[in-house]
Formats: structure tokens, sequence, C-alpha cells
């Protein structure tokens, strides 16, 4: 029976006493993950953020490595094997958490290999949309306009180059591969998450979450806004909720069709405040449009499912 | 036990299933490549029981058997040059979680410019990340060593991973008589693994690889390194057990007329067998001249060597390997061990065999006639010599030195 949120633990899996930021979207997404992945979980973490918010100080309550910056999914391969030799595999969920720079840039490979091979894990990206844990650098997954370290704005820059349309998108990117199982997700919308997890991590093969996680600090927004932010990046269209079936059946499990226009999202935070001035003004009509027809194409693709 | 004809590849792969490994995981590179294809066969014809992850680099092979190693796998993997040296970083994950990890070398030099033939520089490369490494002179003995190398490392006094290197081509690929010994005779020498270190096991949580501050790193080092001095013992018990199970015996190092020689020629792999050949030529000719042949480089036989070339008056280091700029590799651990010693012998290095050339009598004739003119002489005219340097072609690529 799908968990609800009365018949969800209240038993917590991430201690207190972790170093995380206060209203760090990640720890969220981790929380609410480990309360449906309990106790029988071993888990893989890459170096980044959830690495030290574990490592440093608490600590979950079942058997966590810490591996490099991008050999999780290779390690989480060995142990799926290993396990599977010893006869030890059923009843244990292996699972990686992993950031958006070890997962869409660093780790891409290990992760490709793994996915490519069928090994059993899930593995949940937590997108914070860039390097944070070594001090707000540019990923794969930064959008478009973003200030960072390493996309700094002034002169004729503006933040992140890379046009909205062409940043890697994980989930097509493994639906690409036939993954049994693929999904986006919002720590805004708690039950379609852990319904995920939950349906995820019960395949018989490879599945993957990719769950938009708001960072205070590296965004620029107060860090009782992380909820507002996740949220609203739904209801902009901005992120996407949808899961895709063996690669193929997509279908889009948040609709909000009574969208909000991205403005809304960007004006929030930091990040993107540059984009308001004057001189940017066609900047955000262009992040709408692509967003827009994102959303569109999104719809054909769930559209074919029920054709 | 039966008497095969076999290369070195499938001596090592031979020694796999019989240490009956969990998990292999590796990835295709000449010359250490049938390994694993032997390997594959076994697995296929269900000859050995384990799960092969056929991954998609060198990085991620060595990460599939720290993964496996962690959940309490008998974990085993092959390499070879520019694998090796894409797996750098999680070599030193492997050491620092203290995982039994055996991997075989087939030794191989790395590009630029791209060769695929034997040279040390490789594992070499891999001196410091904190695995144990052997070196074998023969087919036979790279089937032994992995048993070896099991049997000490898996030892809780121990608890770190170990390469067994093979020279590429000269002993992956060469056929010799080996004996491969019963399943069951190597089951009392090695039993199945139960490992004496903690694992990832949901019934008993721990947390793996976490941070270390200042006030703990250098603690954390220090315990691998008297753990790796401590190998040396441990080693020395295997190697006895060995070869009481199976009548040949192993040391960290194998003397051969060092007792009243005063030249002695010290190298590692297979080139020893021609050196061997060398020095009982010379020796018939009233040479006075011995043979030391390192077969533990990690852990270092410092006393061992200081023992056996301590009476000499030249010793000449065989490197095939070179620190670009410096010389040898073996040569400055080789002095390391003489320093202290009251009296010790001249030394000399000799730069051999790079790229897969092979090491033939008359260079080592060449090495011992430079040894011979430097007896009695307070310090060496020249330290680093390349007896098998081609002068004509550095010459006329204008290389002068
Ligand atoms: C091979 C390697 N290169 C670089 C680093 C430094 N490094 C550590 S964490 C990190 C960024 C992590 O980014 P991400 O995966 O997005 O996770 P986050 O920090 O955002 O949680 C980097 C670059 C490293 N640890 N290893
Ligand atoms: S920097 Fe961002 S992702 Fe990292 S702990 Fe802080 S809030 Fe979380």
């Amino acid at each position: 029976m799908a968990t609800t949120l009365k018949t969800l633990t209240d038993e917590e899996f991430v201690a207190p006493g972790r170093a995380g930021c206060n209203g760090c979207g990640a720890v969220i997404a981790a929380r609410m993950a480990t309360k449906v992945l309990g106790r029988n979980t071993l888990m893989a973490n890459a170096t980044g953020c959830m690495c030290v918010n574990y490592g440093y100080a608490g600590a979950p309550k079942f058997p966590f490595i810490h591996t490099l910056f991008e050999n999780a999914a290779a390690i989480i391969s060995g142990m799926d094997a290993g396990l599977r030799s010893l006869h030890k595999r059923d009843d244990v969920n292996l699972v990686v958490l992993a950031g958006d720079g070890g997962t869409t840039d660093i780790g891409l490979q290990a992760l490709s290999g793994a996915v490519e091979r069928g090994h059993r894990f899930l593995y949940i990206c937590y997108d914070n949309e860039g390097y944070m844990n070594t001090g707000v650098q540019r990923s794969g997954a930064t959008p478009y306009g973003a200030k960072t370290t390493t996309t700094p704005v002034g002169g004729d820059r503006l933040g992140e180059p890379r046009p909205l349309e062409r940043r890697k998108d994980m989930v097509r990117l493994l639906a690409a591969h036939g993954i049994p199982y693929a999904a986006t997700a919002s720590i805004a919308h708690p039950l379609d998450y852990i319904r995920k997890v939950e349906r995820a991590i019960a395949i018989d093969g490879s599945s993957y979450i990719h769950v938009l996680s708001p960072c205070s600090p590296g965004w620029g927004f107060a860090e009782n806004m992380t909820i507002k932010i996740a949220r609203l990046a739904v209801e902009t269209h901005f992120f996407p909720i949808y899961e895709v079936e063996d690669g193929r059946w997509y279908r889009l499990t948040i609709k909000a069709e009574r969208k909000k226009a991205v403005e809304e999202y960007l004006r929030l935070q930091g990040r993107f405040s540059h984009l308001f001035s004057e001189r940017y003004r066609d900047e955000i009509a262009r992040i709408q449009a692509e967003v827009d027809a994102n959303w569109a194409y999104l719809k054909q693709l769930a559209a074919l499912r029920a054709g | 036990m039966s008497r095969q004809y076999i290369s070195g590849c499938c001596a090592v792969a031979e020694a796999a299933r019989l240490a009956e490994v969990n998990v292999v995981a590796a990835y295709p590179i000449t010359p250490q490549t049938s390994i694993v294809e032997y390997l594959a066969n076994y697995v296929a014809k269900g000859e050995l029981k384990a799960e092969m992850i056929p991954v998609e680099s060198e990085h991620s092979a060595m990460s599939a058997c720290i993964g496996a190693a962690c959940v309490g796998a008998r974990t085993f993997t092959a390499s070879s040059s520019q694998g090796l040296a894409l797996m750098h970083e999680c070599l030193f994950m492997a050491a620092g979680l203290r995982l039994p990890i055996v991997m075989a070398i087939a030794n191989r030099a790395l590009a630029a410019p791209v060769s695929i033939f034997c040279d040390h520089q490789d594992s070499l490369a891999q001196r410091d990340t904190g695995w144990l490494q052997f070196y074998v002179e023969n087919c036979q003995e790279a089937l032994d060593t992995i048993l070896i190398a099991y049997r000490t490392i898996e030892d809780e006094r121990v608890l770190l991973p170990a390469m067994v290197c093979l020279d590429g081509f000269f002993l992956s690929h060469i056929s010799e008589p080996v004996d491969v010994p019963e399943a069951e005779q190597v089951k009392r020498f090695l039993p199945a693994h139960s490992p004496k270190y903690p694992i990832l096991d949901v019934n008993n949580p721990g947390i793996f690889n976490v941070m270390a501050f200042p006030d703990t790193y250098e603690e954390f080092s220090y315990d691998r390194h008297v753990s790796m001095l401590r190998a040396r013992e441990v080693l020395r018990e295997s190697m006895a057990d060995f070869a009481r199970l199976f009548g040949r015996s192993y040391d960290l190092i194998e003397t051969y007329g060092c007792e009243d020689a005063e030249l002695i020629l010290l190298g590692m792999g297979s080139m020893m067998g021609t050196v061997r050949t060398a020095v009982r030529l010379l020796r018939e000719e009233g040479e006075k001249v011995g043979l030391v042949k390192i077969k533990s480089y990690r852990p270092f036989p410092t006393q061992e060597v200081a023992a056996a070339v301590q009476k000499t008056a030249v010793i000449g280091v065989l490197d095939r390997g070179l620190s670009t700029g410096l010389g040898g590799i073996i040569y400055p651990e080789v002095l390391k061990s003489l320093y202290h010693l009251t009296t010790r012998p001249l030394a000399l290095n000799f730069i051999v065999g790079l790229g897969g050339r092979d090491v033939t009598i008359p260079i080592l004739q060449r090495a011992v006639q430079e040894m011979k003119q430097a007896i009695g002489a307070s310090r060496p005219k020249r330290e680093t010599i390349w007896p098998g340097a081609d002068r004509a072609l550095l010459q006329a690529w204008g290389i002068k030195d």
C-alpha cells in the first residue's frame, strides 16, 4: 500500500547535529527519502555537501559510505555484485546520493555504466544546480543566467552562458539508456516524491530520481524560503515534475496547468538579481520562452503514452 | 596438482579461480586482457562462482572492487599501464579503507610515445598508494604469489590491498610449464574469506570514509604504515606455510651467489632469469658476481637487502622504470637500505629494458664491466648508466649527455 503522510514513519534517519546550512533543500530531500528507505539501506554518498552533512557531525542510522566525487555509481555496482555473490542481496536497498556535479559532470560515466549494466540500485541526485560544497561554482545543471563564482556577472557576462535548452537533462539522458524508472521530484511535493522513492526501490534494476534542492547560500534566498522556492520552480514549470517508465513512457505527475510566470521564481533569488536590471530585461522573456517550449515538449512526450 | 603449459595471464586467472574470488571487476587493456577473458570463461562454465562486472573504465573497476570488498566479498581485478594510471585516485581509497583486494598488473609502459610493452613504470608510479607490491619472475611465481597475497593481506595484522606484477608479454603472454594446485589443497592454505574488518552491513550499521581532521589524519597514516611494515612478518609466515603445503619456497628477496660476491646485480621481474644466467656464466669465468631479486617491493625488504649486499664491493641496481630527472626508482630505495651501514658497497644505477627492450646478456655484461671499473673508487664516476641505450640513435637525434 502506498505511503501517505499519515503512515509515514516518525523515525528520523538523518541525525540531528548534521552540519548542513539551515534550510538546506538537500537535507530535506534526504530526510524524506530515508523515511521510506528505512534501516535496510546501504547508502553511497558522492563527495559534496551531503557527505559533509553526514560525515562531520551526526550520522545516518543505516550503513553509509562517503565515496569519491565521481565513483558512487561504480561503488554501488560493486556492492550489488558483492551482495549477490554472498547471497545477501535480498531486502537491502542500495542507494546513491549525489549532487548535480557528481552526477551530470564528473560522475556521469560511472552512472551511465552502472545503469547500462542494469545493477539494482536507486540513484538520487539532489540538484542544487551547482558545486556548492566548494563554494558555488557552475555545473552541468546550472541554469542559464545564474551567477556562480565561475560564471560571474560583469562586462559582457550575465552569469551562466549555456542556454537552458542545452542544460544536461539527466532524466531524459537516462531514459535514453532504457532505465526502468526515472523521475524528477520536488521537496515541495513530498507525497509525490516519497511514492516515487517507494516505487523506485521496488524495481529489480536501476532507477533514478532527480530532486530539485534549493540552496540558500548558493542561490541567494532567506533560509526559511526553501520550500516556497521549490514550489515555485514547479508552479512556473521551471522544474517540471514527471516520471519515465522503461525509458519511453513519460507522465507528468504534477500537472500545475495554471502556471505562474518564471519571473516570480527568478525574482526571489540573488543569483538571478542582475537579470532584473534594464540591461538584461530581454533575458527573462528568453528564459520564459525556453521553459514554455520544454513544457510543451514534455506534454507531447506524455501524450505518447495515451496514444 | 596438475602440470600445465600455460601463459602468465592464464596462471593468474587460475590463481583467482583457486582463490574462489567472489567478485571480479575489470576493464580490458593489453597485455592484461586475457586474464579477465579467462575468468569470464570460468564463470560462464560454472568453474568459478563469481560475479563478473564488465565495468566501463578502470576507475570504475577499482571502485566496484571497493564496493564489493566493503560488503565482504573476496575481490579481484587486473590492469596495466594507462588503466592503472586511471585508477590512481581509487587506489588510495582501497588502501585507506583497509580492503584486501588483489590486483594483477601486466606491467606496461605509459604513453607518450605509445607503447604496449613491458616497463615497471606503471606500477612503480603507484608506489605510495598504500598497496603491497610483488614482482614475479615466471608464470609459476605469478600463480603462487596471488595465493600468497590473499593469505597475507586478509590477515588482520595487514588488511591492505596488494598488486602482483608480472612483466607484460615476457610473462603475460609466454607459456611455461606451471604446477596448478588442486582446489582442496588451496583451501587448506587459503580458507574461504570471512572478513576480519568492518563491512557495510545493515545489521551492524557503520559509516565509512568520514572526514579525518588534522587531529587524526596523521595517526591513520601511521597505522597504515606500521601495518605495511608488519606485513613482512605475515608474508614470511604465509610463504613458509605455502612451502610446507606446495613445496615451493619464496622470500621477500631471493639471493644467488652473494656470499662471496664482489659485485652484485639487484633487480626484479622477468629479467632476473637472464641476470641469473649472466651471473652463472660470469662465475664460470671466475668472476665473483651475485644476484639479489626483489620479490616484495612493498613492503620494501630494507634489512634483507642490506644484509645481502653489505660485504660486497659494488652493487648495480637494475631499474626497469625511470624517475625522470633523477634516475632509477628502486635505486634510491636501495641507497636508503645501505646508508646506515658502517661499511657499505659502492652503488651504481643501470636503467634497462624500458618500453619492452630486451635485457640481454651483453647489456648485463656491460653493466658488470662498469661495476668492475668502479671497484676501489670512493664514489662512482657516473651514477646513472644506460647500458642498453642505442648510442647511434641518440647521436642521430642530436642528443648529448
Ligand atoms: C576528483 C575530484 N575533483 C574535485 C573535487 C572537489 N570537489 C568536492 S565537492 C565538489 C563539488 C560537488 O558538487 P555537487 O556534486 O553538485 O554537490 P554539492 O556540493 O552541490 O552538494 C568538488 C568540485 C573532488 N573532491 N574530487
Ligand atoms: S551550501 Fe547549499 S546544499 Fe550545501 S549544505 Fe548549504 S544549503 Fe545545503
